[in-house]
């Protein structure tokens, strides 16, 4: 098997600090994340894995430090301005519109890429027509990758959970993001969906070319389709690089195990 | 008029270039190739295959679901003289090593990379499969393996090739002759090896024509091909019968989508096996439970009056003014919106084959207006043996002989077919061949059954599987396993059965029941289980199965030949018998002897009289790997008849 070509720096994290009142919710992040790889967040619950995914995110504000993207620096972006530059995400508990179908959840990804205004789209008249057409057909190739072709007009809260986690997943694929950043993908899943989330996250990877942040606590998962793995343990890096690394880390271990007094 | 495969597509390319050939569901829309597409399509894939190597009389596998570039690559293998093998495609790598070994074959055309890491696993142990080539490239772009290459390479080259060579293409179908083998088709086969079923163009084309002729098919006829394409009742209807009539051929999105799919194509020419009537059924009764009290009223009044009249009027008989007015009106509210709920509003022709079929389900699809029809054959025979008129189908019997056919019936019951559908051969099995194809022409079914009054077939089991009680009360009485297995399976919450009886004193069972079906019941009962093995092993459930065995004991005791098969003791199993444990035949028969040795200990407790057996077994999983599942099962006591005998 031929190797994937990883490519520069796409994202950049530098000494980001996140403070919620007395609560130091990251301390002096940095790390990077460079194209087309498979970046893990990991650690133990509250080590910030999510508030660090809310921070490229743009949605919280990190009191200190800054985020590069593609070579242009921010300090404080709005969510907005980040879906727009390509960054989409998944949710650890599911933000998906529970009584809409599976393609009108997914149609919603491509919102930020529809041109016409909504009177015509409403109306579906002139070019916004065309335009649906040309979006639908984008989602369903989505549809077809992901192999919900059997659920596209049930609505989504009639699914079971491990589809509706692939539905978010449709949604976030939907915007042809650069990154992906996936909160806890195979959280509550059994093993069977795991492994088909598994599939999806490397094919995600491989077939659209997207590079992919993801958190995960599922460790076995972690180790076998991560590049590199970023470890947080009460809002400060313990370890970073590739799984036999972190794996060899005696913080992370120490961590995760507890240490012998 | 003696043809072939690649002859007869060229003739549709020409006589009708835009008429739609083969439809395939992607991206949510029915994507139309037209015979002249599909003509080019073969050209390109044949070219493409020559330029591989592909030789005349060569086999090339074929491993995936009903895909239209998949029926072309058959196509284009058969211009080429070459002989396209269809497996099934939810076999394991191991069932695919026999087949590769056999017929050494080179060449293999697989759906996707779930059939492409089957193929690489299998090459370890025929490292003469030297070309795969993939129709779906998704998760494939990492792979890098000698000989591994896309149908679209594939079809690039063989498109340089056709402009260069205009003529190659043509000069090629013209040299495969019609008594040229067309395509090998492995038989699952209850015991050892399979058995490679070679079909000569000739065989398959005749059959197919008197298939068509008996059912007046037209080029207007829909077809969904759902089923394994390896199977032969899918090749001959989404294949021979494609050609031979020019119909479309419908491929499904995939097989979640099958019934969705069916009723945006509203096929007008079907075929299921029976389990997929039982389960569509099913599903509606389910529904119907959970209707208001007006529909479900509404529904049970006419579903009353359909099971009255419906299968006379099927019949073309009178059914009475006011019954036809009734009828008339229950159409408009019942059958009609239940036929375009099942997608069969446009069905005229639909057949079921494979298995017996309960009466009741037969008729409730006759009732409302289906015409549904049974036919006999196997892939020995090219299917078409036997078919059932319009009007005079039954349940128990499986029809006449159609055209150029001829049955007899041996002195020990089996049933000979003399036919011009007949295999050429078991592929490099001339014992196996001799054994079924006698010199005088007559091929052995190895099925018992008679010719009744009216002429249609009946077929009552297996030749070698009707044995004899052997001590007690019914001591040398007739056992049929199969019959006994069939009436409990017509109810619906029996799934699958395995009787013994033979040389014993008794007839026994092991018994599944259908989880769906009695999951639902279970709920509605508020019986409370964890899953399939608790649901199996609940006294509720015992007794709700014994009430099945005791109405099938009460019928069997009515029969003459077979009252001595009653069953005595039956035990539900806590585990679905399932093909990839080896316990049932990829068609999904019951392998009587392998489930007997495998479960030995339930055997004996059955026939040693105990109340419960502890068993663990190992189980499968689709990704290959194996566990194990124990239960303690309990045993019971069925209540048996005494014979009634005829009155004289």
């Amino acid at each position: 098997m031929s190797q994937k070509q990883i490519g520069d720096v796409i994202l950049d994290v530098n000494n980001i600090s996140l403070r919620f009142g007395g609560v130091n919710a990251l301390t002096d992040i940095s790390f990077n994340v460079k194209e087309h790889e498979i970046r893990a967040i990991i650690g133990p619950n509250g080590a910030g894995k999510s508030s660090m995914l809310n921070c490229i995110n743009g949605v919280y504000t990190p009191q200190e430090g800054s985020i590069t993207f593609r070579g242009q620096t921010f300090s404080h972006m709005n969510s907005r301005q980040v879906a727009e530059m390509g960054v989409a995400r998944t949710f650890q508990n599911l933000a998906l519109f529970k009584g809409m179908s599976v393609i009108d959840n997914i149609m919603t990804g491509r919102n930020l890429k529809i041109k016409s205004n909504i009177f015509l789209q409403a109306l579906r008249i002139g070019p916004a027509e065309k335009e649906e057409t040309r979006h639908r057909e984008y989602v369903e190739h989505i549809i077809d990758f992901l192999e919900i072709q059997a659920f596209r007009k049930t609505p989504v809260g009639q699914l079971p959970y491990g589809l509706q986690k692939r539905v978010d997943l449709g949604r976030a694929l939907a915007m042809e993001p650069q990154v992906l950043l996936l909160d806890e993908p195979m959280a509550g899943m059994n093993v069977e969906e795991k492994q088909d989330m598994c599939r999806f996250v490397l094919d995600v990877n491989d077939e659209f070319g997207s590079t992919i942040v993801l958190i995960e606590h599922d460790m076995g998962v972690v180790m076998d389709i991560s590049d590199r793995v970023v470890v947080l343990d009460y809002g400060k890096k313990i370890g970073d690089g590739t799984p036999e690394e972190v794996r060899s880390n005696e913080d992370v271990i120490s961590a995760y195990l507890g240490t012998s007094h | 008029m003696l043809t072939t495969f690649p002859r007869l597509l060229l003739k549709h390319a020409t006589e009708r270039a835009s008429a739609p050939a083969m439809r395939e569901k992607e991206y949510g829309i029915w994507q139309t190739h037209s015979w002249a597409d599909m003509a080019a399509l073969v050209e390109q894939i044949a070219c493409g295959l020559h330029q591989a190597g592909l030789q005349r009389h060569e086999h090339i596998i074929i491993v995936g679901a009903n895909r239209p570039r998949l029926y072309a690559t058959m196509l284009a293998a058969q211009s080429l003289g070459a002989i396209p093998v269809p497996l099934y495609q939810d076999a394991v790598a191991a069932e695919c090593v026999f087949p590769i070994t056999n017929a050494d074959v080179r060449f293999a055309l697989v759906e996707d990379q779930e059939q492409v890491d089957k193929m690489l696993e299998v090459r370890e142990k025929c490292p003469q499969l030297s070309h795969i080539f993939f129709d779906d490239p998704r998760g494939l772009r990492k792979y890098v393996e000698n000989g591994l290459a896309a149908l679209d390479e594939l079809i690039a080259a063989g498109k340089v090739f056709a402009t260069q060579h205009p003529e190659f293409f043509r000069g090629e179908v013209d040299k495969v002759q019609p008594d040229d083998v067309a395509a090998m088709f492995f038989t699952s086969g209850t015991t050892g090896n399979p058995k490679g079923v070679v079909h000569t163009h000739a065989t398959l084309i005749d059959r197919g024509q008197a298939g068509a002729e008996f059912d007046k098919l037209s080029p207007n006829e829909e077809v969904l091909a759902y089923l394994p394409p390896a199977w032969i009742g899918q090749n001959i209807f989404s294949y021979a019968q494609w050609l031979v009539c020019g119909y479309v051929v419908n491929c499904p999105e995939s097989a979640a989508t099958v019934t969705i799919d069916l009723k945006e194509i509203g096929p007008t020419y079907y075929f299921a096996p029976p389990r997929v009537f039982e389960g569509l059924l099913t599903s509606v009764m389910i529904r119907m439970e959970d209707a208001g009290a007006l529909k479900r009223r509404m529904f049970h009044f006419f579903m009353d009056l359909a099971k009255r009249v419906g299968p006379t009027r099927m019949d073309g008989k009178s059914i009475g003014a006011g019954n036809s007015i009734l009828y008339a009106l229950g159409n408009l509210m019942v059958y009609g919106p239940l036929r375009n709920n099942l997608g069969m509003s446009r069905v005229r022709v639909a057949y079921t084959a494979g298995e017996a079929i309960g009466p009741d389900l037969f008729s409730f699809y006759r009732s409302i207006g289906i015409n549904l029809k049974q036919l006999y054959g196997s892939t020995e025979t090219a299917v078409f043996v036997c078919l059932q008129p319009d009007n005079e189908a039954r349940a128990d019997t499986v029809g006449v002989p159609c055209r150029g056919v001829e049955i007899k019936v041996a002195d020990d019951g089996e049933i000979l077919v003399k036919s011009p559908g007949l295999l050429k051969e078991y592929y490099k099995n001339p014992a196996a061949t001799a054994e079924v194809l006698t010199a005088d022409g007559w091929y052995h079914t190895s099925d018992a059954g008679f010719l009744d009054a009216h002429g249609h077939l009946k077929i009552i089991d297996r030749v070698k599987d009707v044995g004899r009680i052997k001590g007690g009360s019914n001591d040398g009485a007739m056992f049929a396993p199969k019959y006994v297995e069939n009436k409990l399976k017509f109810f619906p919450q029996i799934k699958e059965v395995v009787a013994y009886g033979d040389q014993r004193e008794k007839v026994c069972v092991m018994i599944n029941i259908d989880f769906d079906a009695v999951g639902n019941w279970a709920e509605r009962q508020n019986l409370p289980y964890a899953g399939y093995t608790d649901l199996a092993q609940k006294p509720e459930v015992y007794q709700l199965i014994k009430e099945c065995v005791e109405k099938v004991n009460a019928d069997l005791s009515i029969d003459e030949l077979l009252a001595g098969s009653q069953v005595s003791r039956f035990l539900v199993l806590h585990k679905e018998l399932d093909a990839d444990d080896g316990e049932l035949t990829r068609t999904n028969k019951v392998r009587r002897g392998f489930i007997a040795d495998k479960y030995q200990p339930l055997v004996d407790a059955l026939y040693g009289g105990k109340t419960e057996q502890f068993i663990e077994t190992v189980v499968k999983f689709e990704d290959g790997r194996s566990g194990s599942v124990s239960a303690t099962l309990k045993i019971s006591d069925a209540k048996t008849f005494a014979p009634v005998k005829a009155a004289a």
